[in-house]
């Protein structure tokens, strides 16, 4: 048995359109610009990264859906491009929204027909289906239709669907995306029972917390490439040296954000739009007190709680991010 | 024998997920009466009345070819909305044994589209239900249609490839069902439309089940022609499927983005 479940050295992967048939204009975009990463086996391991970050593609190279432009993964040992079936033997894929599912079929033709597909044995294919079905909690529903689920019920359903042959890495991209709080909650409980039973995971999500309260690892993907990797604790120290303001606010537009940007000791400031309110955070060095300053940028603005704090994962997280925006977007050529 | 059952049990369920489709219920609804109809007024037209069972099989089997057709074409863009393409292609199988039983499933319902075309002949325009060879035609049009399920495996590798696999099929549609002499007789069109007929399944099927509707020749030796270009299209497609596939992955199209 390989030592690591996922590796993956100089993957690269360049996406090439061509729009226009007279004109053709061909596109280039560098999805991925050279990730190296390791997981262990049984490991809960996070990518974390904005939107158009490279984690849906990474994860698509790992379990054989694209072929990368260059670099090499294994899987187990075995190789993503060369080995493909022994690698789709070994892998699940789990991917969040409403997609992905026979709607017209109940949860359990839906798994039948996966059990058939991914190669369980029939005499197993009922008794592993029932385990399945109530590991995520949808027994008693399983001969409804999918299309009367709910958001939360199709994604338990993907969950079972990916674990029917019992892979040994499960990939679970973004799951928890549209799921209501409670939902989300007892999809972070399944997935850690998963880990706990030795199944690696490879997780991407937005939500920090989601990532904190799971994952052992964590890497940061932004603009293509692996930004920060550690385990929580460590990456949080991305943020040392700061500290956040929260303010409450109505009404808080792109110039007033600019100034408080441009305010000595002020190293990141962003908007967050929660409800009829706004949330502005602001980081600043620890050892210089804004606070004064950004409420008097925000004069004329409706304010709510003002509070202090420390920064959390969420604030290292935005600080590697946005130190990579400040650099350079995805490399994207046109040529005539 | 577990991928025999994977095939029957894919092809069932895919069946199933097809049948309670609105749209191919409203097709399976109007399309045979439209076929019919058509059928009949041309023959009708043509000064040849005698001939209306003939008819109504062609205009039948017409049906079936759209439902391979499109379902071929139409269930891989179908499976790349629903997200499913992908899944499905991420199972540790060759390929082309991931969706033969989707294309095996369109022929199924397309099955469907010959009885009703036969019913709706019979019902609407009393058209008699006398086949020269009962027995021939029993075993002719279930041969033909699994035929067609093969020869759409060919055709559903190319639909991989491409985002836009339903322009293709609704280019292909008339002509295949015109040159394969399924309504008007090959010896009516260009001569240089003989060659391309003469390897298409489609012709030597709709030959097959006409022959055991009027018994104008022996139905086997055009259902074995049919049935063996048939399999040659499920290599070539077995083949193209497993080239296809990877070209899918380096080209990024088996998702929608």
């Amino acid at each position: 048995m390989s030592e690591h479940a996922i590796e993956a050295v100089g993957l690269r992967r360049t996406y090439r359109s061509r729009t226009g048939w007279l004109r053709p204009q061909r596109r280039e975009v560098e999805a991925v610009r050279g990730v190296d990463l390791t997981v262990d086996n049984g490991e809960l391991f996070g990518l974390l990264g904005p939107n158009g970050a490279g984690k849906t593609t990474t994860i698509k190279l790992l379990n054989t859906l694209l072929i990368p432009t260059a670099g090499e993964a294994r899987i187990c040992g075995f190789d993503v491009v060369r080995q493909t079936r022994e690698v789709r033997r070994r892998i699940g894929y789990v991917f969040g929204g409403d997609r992905g599912l026979y709607d017209r079929l109940s949860a359990r033709d839906n798994l039948r027909y996966f059990a058939e597909l991914y190669g369980v044995p029939g005499r197993e294919q009922k008794r592993r289906i029932a385990e399945l079905l109530d590991l995520v909690r949808l027994t008693g529903r399983e001969s409804d239709r999918v299309e009367g689920y709910s958001r939360g019920m199709r994604q338990r359903l993907h969950i079972a669907r990916g674990l029917l042959h019992r892979p040994r890495v499960l990939f679970l991209d973004e799951p928890s995306i549209g799921v209501d709080p409670v939902a989300a909650r007892e999809l972070r409980q399944t997935v850690a029972d998963l880990a706990a039973t030795g199944t690696t995971v490879l997780l991407t999500t937005h939500y920090m917390a989601e990532a904190d309260e799971l994952c052992g690892r964590i890497a940061v993907i932004a603009n293509g490439t692996i930004q920060a990797l550690g385990t929580p604790a460590e990456l949080r120290h991305h943020a040392d040296g700061r500290q956040v303001l929260e303010v409450e606010a109505y009404g808080v537009g792109d110039a007033k954000l600019a100034v408080i940007h441009a305010l000595p000791g002020v190293r990141e400031a962003s908007v967050v739009v929660t409800g009829a309110a706004q949330v502005l955070t602001v980081q600043s060095d620890a050892g210089v007190d804004v606070q004064a300053d950004v409420l008097r940028a925000l004069d004329g603005v409706r304010l709510g709680r003002v509070t202090a704090r420390q920064p959390t994962l969420e604030d290292a997280y935005v600080a590697i991010v946005n130190r990579v925006d400040a650099q350079a977007r995805p490399v994207e050529a046109v040529a005539a | 024998m577990r991928t025999l059952r994977m095939i029957a049990v894919g092809a069932l369920l895919h069946a199933k997920q097809l049948s309670r489709s609105p749209f191919e219920i409203a097709t399976a609804l109007i399309v045979p009466v439209v076929q019919a109809t058509l059928a009949v007024y041309l023959f009708r037209a043509g000064g040849e009345p005698g001939r209306l069972l003939e008819a109504a099989v062609g205009a039948g089997l017409m049906g079936v070819w759209s439902s391979v057709l499109f379902g071929s074409g139409g269930a891989i863009q179908n499976q790349r909305w629903q997200g499913t393409l992908e899944m499905i292609m991420l199972a540790p199988r060759p390929p082309a044994l991931v969706v033969l039983p989707i294309t095996l499933a369109t022929a199924l319902t397309g099955t469907y589209a010959m009885l009703a075309t036969l019913a709706w002949g019979r019902l609407l325009y009393g058209i008699p239900l006398t086949f020269a060879d009962p027995l021939a035609f029993a075993v002719a049009v279930p041969g033909c249609i699994i035929g067609l399920g093969m020869f759409g495996l060919l055709l559903a590798s190319t639909f991989v490839l491409l985002r836009n696999a339903n322009a293709l099929t609704n280019t292909l549609e008339y002509p295949i069902w015109l040159v394969s002499g399924m309504l008007v007789p090959i010896t009516a069109l260009p001569g240089w439309t003989g060659p391309i007929a003469a390897v298409l399944p489609t012709t030597w099927g709709a030959r097959a089940v006409r022959e055991a509707t009027t018994g104008s020749g022996p139905t086997w030796p055009s259902l074995g022609i049919c049935l063996a270009i048939s399999l040659a299209c499920l290599a070539l497609g077995a083949i193209m499927m497993t080239h296809v596939e990877r070209r899918a992955r380096a080209a990024a199209t088996l998702a929608l983005a």
